[in-house]
């Protein structure tokens, strides 16, 4: 499977996070449920590249620019 | 004190036994924590009798609610995805959560993988903890199943399912107090923990610091944490939550997917801008139509003008010297006097003129206009008067479209709808150097820019706090003006509309573009999550609403009372007259209006719909008219505002941001009037 960044997933895609940004918004992040290895559905992304993933039940919104650093490879079928 | 605990207790719980009788310990701190919109509220609300908000958009409940339930302290906290320091929310709840004897860990059932994490982080940090397991309805609708027994082994503390809205499991609130204990600590952080402990540390303290809480590291003199320490232990902490969900979980079907489609349509701008402007659509009819026209009108003038000042007036006329003009409306619309009356000492003195008054002040459509010789009186009653003006703009002008304004920002906040706006808007706000995040403090601002100048609390860095508070002093008029901007240019056709719109927002955009450019450091990206769309409960509203009005009016009342109190005695003693003449050349050669519209710009200081609602006297022209409104709109936020602003940004900051707002309002004003009039 392809290395990518978040903000190319498209609507649909399931996503392996593979690398989170360092720093405080990675503790962020793995406290709304988002870490490494999680697999993720991408329900949407906005055009300019605003995605919107879910986990289990959850809904998030990640900006572009901070999708843009999270490293991760997609997939079209949940694997 | 005493008593008054016992009769809470006894109306409150009607047959089961007060806790404070059985044990006559001194009291406890219990605290309620929990994710965003969990329902905490639902359960002070239950257990203390008090009222506090519900809200949907993380962020929106900075204050802490304080409440008694039997003998014991009982706290509600900001919602909250971990105890840290990220924001100022977690600053209040952490502060409080670690002052606590007992805390109520409030679980969003159908998110357990997220909101575990604060639970496995009570626990750790050596609390007493009872999990309140809430929307415990939600988990047979959407066909899942939680091994609530199981999950209670797991973390090592009593798991109570409950379901808020009909108060289901309530019952079992008593026993999550008495029950309350410390959990399973992660094994890891033994080993590490008791090395801080064993310096006298409380073990939740020194979590924290473990966890890089700089604050509280410099309580006690201890080294602080280091940010890879702390993805570690949060990283442990996220495999452990995962862990408990796979065991305890069960989902029946993948049917139970939550697909909600007006929260998928406002997100994509194809379908989210046009419900967005539908939305504008139905506040501007609320607001603009109902509140500021037909009850405004009626409030105002029936009950204000026509009754309060009218009666409180002609009392005080009738003990001190005062001339009456009789003012009313020609077949043109302008303003006539059609009698004066005068009495040199009172309206006591001339019982017969005062009878002729009478009969012609009740005629309809008749204003009057009281001139007190005197200068207290007109300081407390006449034009500018501390009584009669605060009364008329506070509770009658002022509270109906404060209240009306509420009321819709409630229902978009229980409504989830916010959160995913802030995520439409997110790309076009990363230009100006902000994330979706700031649409909220923006909307509010054209409610009351006071209010909005709190909410930019909730932004990430300083950096987006100062480029939201400059936007929303220079641009945004708040509600209360845009009802008299609205009324002046009604009939005024679309041209001065779109020249008032366009200049505002090219201001908008130069000024926010510029912002980011100058100022240091680097914004925050977007990371928010989307609770569920539902329709508000009206109850919740309402009470929301309530409170909420009750608060704006005790932090306004003093600064109007000031600000009326200023302008009245600049009137009294001449100061007005001087301030019109020096700023005149300002006036009438640069903004080419009349000498008299420098009033406006008082009044505006005050209020920015005073100095708005002060150009309707004067004959302007349609051109005139949209110059002065464009200069208002720029000009300083009110007297609220600007405290509010020295508060939240600092002095320095505060009045740049002030003095760059008259020259900002005085340069596009006159420029537009140079070239249109």
């Amino acid at each position: 499977m392809p290395n990518s960044t978040l903000d190319k997933s498209r609507k649909g895609n399931f996503i392996t996070v593979v690398k989170l940004p360092g720093g405080e918004i990675k503790s962020q992040l793995i406290r709304l449920g988002i870490s490494e290895g999680d697999t993720l559905k991408c329900i949407e992304r906005l055009p300019g590249g605003t995605i919107v993933v879910r986990k289990n039940r959850q809904e998030i919104a990640l900006g572009f620019d901070l999708a843009k650093k999270i490293h991760v490879t997609l997939s079209e079928k949940h694997s | 004190m005493k008593e008054d605990n016992v009769s809470r207790s006894d109306k409150k719980n009607t047959g089961s036994a007060p806790l404070s009788s059985e044990r006559q310990t001194s009291p406890q701190k219990i605290v309620l924590v929990g994710n965003p919109n969990v329902g905490k509220s639902c359960f002070f609300n239950y257990m203390s009798g008090m009222y506090v908000d519900v809200s949907n958009f993380p962020g929106t409940t900075v204050s802490i609610t304080k409440g008694k339930y039997h003998n014991n302290d009982l706290f509600d906290t900001p919602g909250i995805y971990g105890v840290g320091s990220f924001n100022d929310e977690e600053k209040v709840a952490r502060d409080i959560i670690l002052s606590g004897d007992i805390i109520l860990n409030v679980v969003n059932a159908l998110n357990l993988d997220r909101d575990l994490f604060l639970t496995l982080q009570l626990i750790d940090m050596g609390k007493k903890v009872s999990v309140l397991l809430n929307f415990c309805d939600e988990l047979k609708k959407q066909k899942i199943k939680i091994d609530t027994k199981k999950l209670s082994g797991l973390l090592g503390v009593e798991v109570f399912e409950t379901t808020a809205v009909d108060n289901a499991g309530f019952d079992k609130l008593e026993d999550a107090v008495k029950m309350a204990r410390t959990g399973k600590q992660a094994l890891e952080l033994q080993s590490i923990l008791n090395h801080v402990i064993e310096k006298s540390v409380p073990q939740s303290d020194a979590l924290l610091i473990l966890e890089g809480n700089e604050s509280i590291a410099e309580k006690y003199t201890r080294p602080c944490g280091t940010a890879d320490e702390r993805e570690k232990i949060y990283i442990g902490r996220r495999n452990r939550v995962n862990d408990i969900v796979d065991q305890i979980e069960y989902e029946d079907s993948k049917k139970g997917e939550i697909f909600n489609l007006f929260g998928r349509y406002s997100l994509q701008p194809a379908t989210g801008i046009p419900i967005l402007l539908v939305m504008f659509a139905l506040v501007y009819l609320f607001i603009g139509e109902f509140i500021s026209q037909r009850v405004v009108n009626f409030t105002e003038n029936t009950i204000g003008k026509n009754l309060f000042e009218y009666n409180v007036k002609s009392f005080v006329g009738n003990y001190t010297p005062v001339d009456i003009k009789l003012i009313s409306k020609d077949n043109t619309g302008n303003d006539v006097i059609i009698k004066t009356f005068q009495f040199p000492s009172g309206m006591d003195d001339d019982q017969s003129l005062k009878n002729e008054f009478r009969v012609m002040s009740k005629k309809p459509g008749v204003q009057c206009d009281f001139i007190f010789h005197n200068a207290l009186p007109q300081l407390f009653f006449g034009e500018f008067g501390v009584i009669t003006m605060t009364v008329t703009y506070l509770l009658f002008l002022l509270l109906p479209l404060v209240i009306g304004f509420y009321i819709v920002m409630a229902f978009l906040e229980d409504s989830g709808y916010l959160p995913r706006l802030a995520t439409m808007l997110d790309r076009a706000f990363n230009k100006v150097g902000l994330n979706g995040r700031a649409v909220i403090p923006i909307m509010l601002g054209f409610g009351c820019i006071t209010m909005a100048n709190i909410t930019t609390r909730l932004l990430g860095t300083e950096r987006e706090k100062s480029i939201v508070t400059a936007i929303l002093q220079f641009v945004i008029p708040c509600s209360a003006q845009l009802a008299v901007i609205a009324a002046l240019l009604s009939g005024a056709g679309i041209g001065p509309i779109i020249l008032y719109i366009s200049v505002i927002f090219t201001v908008l955009i130069v000024l926010s573009t510029t912002l980011n450019k100058m100022l240091p450091g680097e914004s925050s990206p977007l990371l928010i999550d989307l609770p569920m769309v539902r329709i508000p409960r009206m109850s919740n509203v309402l009470k929301k609403t309530y409170f909420r009005s009750v608060g704006f009016m005790k932090e306004a009342g003093f600064w109007f009372f000031i600000g009326a109190l200023g302008v009245g005695l600049m009137q009294i003693t001449g100061l007005l007259t001087v301030w019109q003449n020096a700023i005149s050349p300002l006036t009438t050669v640069w903004l080419k209006l009349p000498k008299e519209a420098a009033n406006a710009f008082v009044m505006g200081m005050v209020r920015r719909d005073f100095g708005a609602a002060g150009l309707f006297h004067m004959n302007l022209t349609v051109m005139q008219k949209t110059v002065a409104i464009i200069t208002i709109t720029l000009f300083v936020p009110c007297i609220a505002a600007f405290v509010v602003m020295l508060k939240e940004r600092g002095w320095k900051e505060g009045m740049i941001i002030w003095f760059s707002t008259w020259i900002t309002a005085f340069i596009i004003g006159g420029i537009v009037a140079q070239i249109v009039i």
